[in-house]
């Protein structure tokens, strides 16, 4: 299970082989592309500020210049528009959003245009762009500041859509993104920000459309889409206690899904359980789940299940929001209710972690700070 | 001007208003099944600007776009087949006759929803600056796209990068049946663009020799570096919106102006001009126009002898 990295100084310099965070490897990503390919170039609303959204664009315009490290008006869809006919014409943008709730202003170039150029006119000209958006939670960002719409941009058509869990993938996922020759969707949890673990250090690409078994077990599988698999794997760590040890499936990319990997999967354990933050209704996870159901070669034994966000805006205040996120908790009795495990030793279990060691519900841990 | 630069514009003209009319003749064979919004009546805009662009500038539209694609070069065959839906046709199939497209040409491609191609000619244009070539990029918009959000977005990012784009507002009044009274305050629409802090003046669009002294000017100026010009041309479509018939039984234009703007029509004028000054005589425009009749007939023939897209290809071409 990743730690939370905020004991390591922010501007530590890391060597090889050293742990890096998630945000870390973002900019790490960004840096060496801005330095392999002249046509790459990033923009988006405080990209050159102080925070450099969140640190991923921390220090690159003083390394590459105003020319390809730039911040712009706050006129997300034409901007996007702009990156568009950029890319059409041989550039590589990289537009960053810090709320993926702000990219709703640039829907109509994203779904109109970015998706559908190569196959509208023929396959006579590509839109290599990249979109990173971050997804906020919890610290009461309410309605418009905490949304999950990765189910929006994986209906589209033409459309990638990637969610990395770890700073290895955010990193490799970033990388492969850029040299995509189509538009790429980016999402990024804030949650995720501050996890580390081993990133090499060179150029290197995790492939799109990939999924990857995160953690290996038997009797069910839990298929995670972004921070999920880390609530999932925290999920894990306390059902090994009782005996149980689920498999877990980390998405990586939602569209072009990597269905085979799932299916193999689901096919061994027979069980299928599905956490993804989106919202319920016409969701990601009932994507998979109907993919599992339509596949006739695999018998499930029980019903499949899915954890997710309510059919509801979220509420900013701390006294509604605890009942609004799934939490690790929530995975793990599913997954008891599913394989008819012991679901008082579980209950137990809950009960001690959460005497013992508060579990924070809007934070990702107790000495979060921000930036929000 | 010399006479050869202005039998060219008439030759343009002449091609994109006999191809216009021959769409609209057979359109009611039904084999042409996808919309198509003539622009008959509105020719001398798109002449008179295409024919200052060189071959490697770079031009968007919108959903009234024949015009615009014949102006800059594209190729007939290829546009006549993309409207029967033909594997031959400059989208292979896939645009119709709102989703022009001409790379050879220069004409980048046209969209259908307003304002939505601005951004994206406003984005080419930034990407030739970055690469400090100096190919200009124009767009062609209507008057309904300067009430979108996305075109002021557009000017401003324009004019805050001094980028080499031309932007052509063809005012022709009327957004489908609306009338801009209904739609826009009493104010020039030029003017809107010379807030955005850019030079912008409003000329008749129907006269083409005055388009082509303007965007020739305009031209040299983004040339020159000095950041986007936009022009206003007041022109007027003869036929229905979104098809091949006149609807002014329909009554929702004045009589009076209907009367008056076909007066002003860009071609009969033109062609009069040309005569009256002596610049040519009859026989050589009847030549011009049995010429054009030919190519036409031909590009009809090619689109209707050409295959559908193949089931197999339905796929081809989601992803580069």
């Amino acid at each position: 299970m990743p730690k939370k990295a905020d004991f390591l100084p922010k501007n530590l310099y890391m060597k090889d082989s050293m742990p890096k965070t998630y945000i870390q490897s973002i900019n790490e990503a960004l840096d060496l592309c801005l330095k392999k390919d002249e046509s790459v170039f990033i923009i988006g609303l405080g990209v050159p500020d102080p925070k450099g959204i969140f640190g991923a664009t921390r220090g690159l315009r003083e390394k590459y210049g105003e020319k390809r490290v730039m911040d712009m008006p706050v006129s997300e869809n034409s901007i996007t528009g702009v990156c568009i006919g950029a890319a059409i014409n041989g550039m590589r943008p990289v537009l960053t959003h810090q709320r993926v709730d702000f990219s709703l202003l640039a829907l109509e170039q994203v779904i109109n245009n970015a998706a559908k150029w190569h196959y509208m006119f023929g396959g006579q000209q590509k839109v290599p762009l990249v979109i990173k958006m971050t997804i906020g939670m919890g610290w009461g960002q309410g309605p418009q500041h905490s949304q999950n719409l990765q189910a929006i941009y994986a209906h589209i058509p033409g459309l990638k859509v990637v969610m990395p869990s770890t700073p290895a993938d955010a990193k490799g996922l970033m990388i492969s993104a850029i040299e995509d020759n189509n538009p790429v969707i980016y999402l990024d949890h804030r949650w995720l920000h501050d996890t580390f673990g081993n990133v090499p250090d060179d150029y290197y690409k995790i492939p799109i459309g990939k999924a990857k078994v995160i953690k290996k077990g038997e009797g069910i599988t839990i298929v995670s889409t972004s921070y999920m698999t880390i609530e999932s794997l925290k999920a894990v760590s306390l059902l090994n206690k009782i005996g149980i040890n689920p498999e877990v499936v980390d998405v990586r990319t939602l569209k072009p899904l990597d269905e085979k990997t799932i299916f193999n999967s689901v096919a061994k354990t027979k069980r299928l359980l599905v956490a993804d933050l989106g919202y319920r209704e016409l969701g990601f996870a009932a994507e998979v789940i109907a993919r599992v159901a339509e596949n006739l070669k695999i018998k499930l034994s029980v019903n499949p299940q899915r954890i997710v966000s309510p059919d509801l805006p979220t509420p900013s205040s701390p006294g509604l929001s605890k009942y609004y996120y799934p939490r690790y908790t929530d995975v793990a009795s599913k997954v008891v209710q599913m394989v008819k495990g012991d679901m008082d030793k579980l209950d137990q279990l809950i009960k001690k972690e959460e005497e013992s060691n508060k579990i924070p519900y809007d934070v990702p841990d107790e000495r979060f700070m921000g930036p929000f | 001007m010399s006479s050869k630069i202005l039998l060219s514009l008439y030759r343009k003209l002449l091609l994109i208003r006999q191809t216009e009319e021959k769409i609209a003749e057979k359109y009611q064979e039904r084999e042409m099944r996808c919309p198509v919004h003539l622009s008959i009546g509105q020719e001398a805009v798109a002449v008179g600007v295409c024919d200052n662009l060189k071959k490697e500038d770079i031009v968007y539209s919108n959903h009234r776009c024949h015009a615009h694609y014949l102006a800059k070069g594209g190729n007939l065959n290829r546009m006549i087949a993309e409207i029967y839906g033909k594997e031959t046709g400059c989208a292979k199939g896939r645009g119709g006759s709102m989703h022009l497209i001409d790379l050879e040409a220069g004409f980048w491609g046209a969209t259908p929803i307003v304002g939505n191609s601005v951004p994206v000619a406003v984005g080419t244009a930034f990407a030739n600056k970055l690469k400090n070539n100096k190919k200009i990029t124009a767009v062609f918009l209507g008057d309904g796209t300067v009430e979108t959000g996305v075109f002021h977005e557009s000017l401003n990012f324009a004019a805050l990068k001094k980028l080499p784009v031309l932007f052509i507002c063809e005012n022709n009044f009327f957004s489908v049946y609306t009338h801009l009274s209904e739609r826009q305050p009493a104010r020039p629409i030029y003017k809107l663009a010379q807030g955005h802090g850019m030079e912008a003046s409003k000329h008749d669009g129907n006269n083409v020799l005055e388009v082509y002294k303007t965007a020739e000017e305009a031209i040299k100026k983004i040339r020159n570096g000095r950041g986007p010009v936009f022009l206003e041309f007041l022109t007027y479509r003869h036929r229905e919106h979104c098809g091949p018939n006149f609807d002014d039984d329909l009554r929702y234009r004045n009589e009076k102006e209907v009367k008056f703007w076909k007066k002003k029509d860009p071609v009969a004028n033109f062609e009069n001009y040309l005569l009256k000054n002596k610049i040519t005589s009859q026989g050589v425009l009847d030549d011009i126009k049995n010429e054009m009749k030919g190519k036409i007939d031909r590009a009809f023939n090619f689109a209707q002898k050409s295959r559908f897209p193949s089931k197999e290809s339905l796929y081809e071409g989601l992803y580069a």
